[in-house]
């Protein structure tokens, strides 16, 4: 087994930070009636900010100070998004709130050609989600987590190598009680490479069972099995941004982090989305919503991305957004394509409907459709409006005007002779439609093309029974 | 041979109603007399074409039809930005169209029109792109034309006769006018110049003379072939 442990160092900062390219000075506080702060950016620290300070005395040192009290709920969701992004690369996540993650990568080593590159494809990853994390590699669960806490990129590969790698990490990154730590201090122990020079007997006895055991697990002495956490369904994410936007460009930059998690989610589960809502959560408003749709399932960042700037640059913004959520539709089986033999002699599908989905996410969905025939003998009924690239079986060839008008138009004129400006000269028909006595739309007509002398031809009909009124109904264009 | 003759042989004598054939990727229109006039031998791919016309309903649409009804056997799309009228599916199919490859656009302004017809030019796959815009002014056709030579497709902007009148950046401008039971076409401007007789065009039969030569694709690059002497190619006249 071969553990790697990522951890997010300030993670309730982190995740105000990762919603914005550059924010001003940003504090995490304890909330409550005297706030105290937990966490400060880096802006916040050259005003000379620090962890500890009572917010009262930071507003004196920056007034534009933005100030948000800590989530540990929000973390808590954070993290386990942040778990469904990782699920692509291994199938063991479990979590270690509040802000680590393990994963079991041993298996995974030959499907990413070994450590080096399943590491760097992590950084990668983690970067593009606004992540700043440490990994640290370990044959065990807890190593990994000591390491990662401890010292930064340390890779461990070997279990006979664990002993010296957590040698000179200090005892305070165990998971034990503040009397023990201090404790040790006291005795001169301060690194876990001197804790385990200690007699275990003696260890056991002044410290209990429990020490004894951290250290065991770490070392691979004793089993140390992790609960794998289960991804949801369906990917739903919150964003809070650091300060409030209005603008489309600040938004997709935000909106791309929750993207790039919910593209890592859809790898792990081998699918793709064909509907994605985003929530525009405004202050004292309803928030805005955005609905993506795709005509085929999708898990491309960029793809997505694209349209959602699409759809952003026709939206109206009521307010300022606070924060954004993404929630996707249950994910759907991508669908399954053979190579060619020959590249390039087809166009990609995926690059087909690239286009229908861009016109629609800007023009809206009704906008863009296809056309096809429909077996009926009332011309106004005898097609439909489908979806783009429905086929349907070819109906009677007849001739028919290309242009139909989207009512028919009364023409005056009466006896033998419509007029639409000036009277106009049939030329073929009549052909008689007679249908539709069944669900009340019944049509008995006859059906003439008819020239107007300038070269242009109508389709027009008479109706058989009662007025006898011409009617036009198409032009052939 | 007489002498009139000999004197016209010479490649340095241009005649009047002789274009430089240039090598244009086209499809063919479907007409025989209409191909032997158009610079390419049929509907230019990549670039726009102005159809100029005042009136909807001449035969605008059975002039494209052919060209229209072979696209549409590729799996690339045929796209009406905004047309007029509802277009009429039973019609087309007559007319040869794979009805599976046609959209639909509706658009609520000439703005909306003009940036969707702009992205579908732009596309790929699209094989075809025919716009009623409204007004297009010479600006937006410049922004379709750039658009069209990166899709590499056909691209047909429907305009009013009276803009024949104004200079525009498309490479070919064709006038429509109806005449009796035909369509009358007057080439405003073509790539390799020279002045273009007018057509008449039987729309509802066409001459099929270019339709066995066809690549898959359903175009046809013909050669540059010495029809008028080069140094005559700058009369890209703007019509």
């Amino acid at each position: 087994m071969l553990w790697a442990c990522l951890h997010f160092p300030d993670f309730s900062l982190q995740l105000l930070l990762r919603g914005s390219r550059a924010c001003g000075p940003l504090v995490v506080t304890t909330g409550g009636n005297r706030p105290r702060i937990l966490s400060c950016s880096l802006e916040a620290r050259t005003h000379g900010i620090a962890p500890g300070m009572a917010m009262s005395a930071a507003y004196v040192l920056s007034p534009q100070l933005a100030e948000h009290p800590r989530d540990p709920a929000a973390e808590r969701r954070a993290l386990e998004t942040a778990a469904a992004w990782a699920g692509q690369f291994t199938s063991a996540v479990s979590l270690l709130p509040p802000a680590a993650l393990l994963l079991e990568i041993e298996g995974s080593l030959r499907l990413f050609a070994g450590l080096r590159p399943l590491l760097s494809r992590l950084r990668c990853g983690l970067a593009d989600l606004g992540y700043a994390a440490d990994i640290a590699v370990a044959p065990t669960p807890s190593a990994a987590w000591l390491l990662a806490r401890g010292g930064a990129g340390s890779t461990v590969t070997d279990p006979s190598g664990l002993e010296a790698a957590l040698a000179g990490l200090p005892v305070s990154l165990l998971d034990q009680s503040k009397e023990t730590t201090r404790s040790l201090a006291l005795m001169g122990v301060r690194t876990i490479g001197e804790c385990l020079l200690l007699p275990r007997e003696g260890l056991a006895r002044r410290f209990g069972q429990g020490l004894l055991d951290e250290l065991d697990r770490a070392l691979g002495k004793l089993p140390d099995p992790r609960p794998s956490w289960t991804a949801p369904s369906r990917y739903k994410s919150r964003l809070v941004l650091p300060a409030p936007v209005q603008e489309t460009e600040p938004l997709l930059f935000a909106a791309n982090r929750l993207i790039q998690e919910l593209t890592g989610w859809l790898r792990m589960k081998q699918a793709g989305i064909t509907r994605l809502k985003l929530n525009l959560q405004h202050e004292d408003r309803k928030p805005t919503v955005a609905i993506l749709g795709f005509s085929r399932p999708s898990r491309d960042p960029r793809r997505i991305l694209a349209l959602l700037r699409e759809r952003l640059s026709t939206l109206i913004l009521p307010d300022r957004v606070e924060a954004i959520a993404l929630e996707s539709a249950e994910a759907q089986p991508l669908d399954s394509r053979n190579l060619s033999l020959f590249p390039e002699d087809r166009l990609p599908e995926e690059e087909r409907w690239l286009i229908i989905e861009h016109l629609r996410a800007r023009l809206g969905p009704e906008a863009v459709y296809g056309i096809a025939t429909h077996p009926d003998h009332r011309p106004e009924l005898a097609w439909r409006c489908c979806e783009p690239g429905t086929d349907v079986a070819a109906g009677m060839p007849v001739k028919r005007p290309l242009w139909l008008l989207e009512q028919p138009k009364r023409l005056g004129g009466d006896g033998d002779q419509p007029v639409l400006d000036m009277p106009l000269m049939l030329i073929a028909g009549p052909e008689q439609i007679e249908s539709g006595w069944w669900d009340g739309s019944d049509a008995t007509r006859d059906y003439f093309i008819a020239d107007d002398g300038n070269g242009r031809r109508f389709w027009v009909f008479r109706e058989r029974q009662g007025t006898k009124a011409w009617f036009l109904q198409g032009m052939f264009a | 041979m007489s002498a009139l003759d000999f004197v016209l042989q010479n490649p340095t004598v241009w005649r009047g109603d002789q274009y430089a054939k240039v090598a244009v990727e086209s499809v063919s229109t479907g007409f025989a007399e209409l191909d032997m006039q158009l610079p390419g031998g049929g509907w230019p791919r990549a670039t726009i074409t102005e159809l100029l016309l005042n009136q909807q309903g001449v035969g605008e649409l059975r002039l494209l039809a052919p060209a229209l009804a072979r696209l549409s056997q590729n799996e690339k799309w045929l796209v009406l930005v905004r047309p007029p009228h509802l277009p009429y599916a039973p019609g087309f199919e007559s007319l040869g169209v794979n009805l599976s490859r046609l959209v639909v656009v509706k658009t609520r302004s000439d703005a909306e029109s003009l940036w969707a017809a702009e992205r579908c030019l732009r596309a790929v796959s699209c094989a075809a792109v025919l716009a009623w815009p409204g007004c297009a002014s010479s600006q937006a056709l410049r922004r379709l034309q750039l658009a069209a030579e990166e899709g590499k497709n056909l691209g047909v902007v429907f305009g009013p006769t009276r803009s024949a009148a104004f200079p525009s950046p498309a490479p070919l401008r064709i006038q429509l006018t109806a005449g009796r039971n035909r369509l009358e076409l007057q080439i405003l401007k073509r790539r390799g110049g020279g002045w273009a007789p007018p057509l008449s065009l039987d729309v509802d039969h066409p001459a099929c003379t270019a339709c066995s030569e066809g690549d898959p694709e359903g175009g046809t690059t013909r050669a540059l072939s010495a029809c008028a002497p080069p140094y005559r190619r700058f009369q890209h006249g703007v019509a």
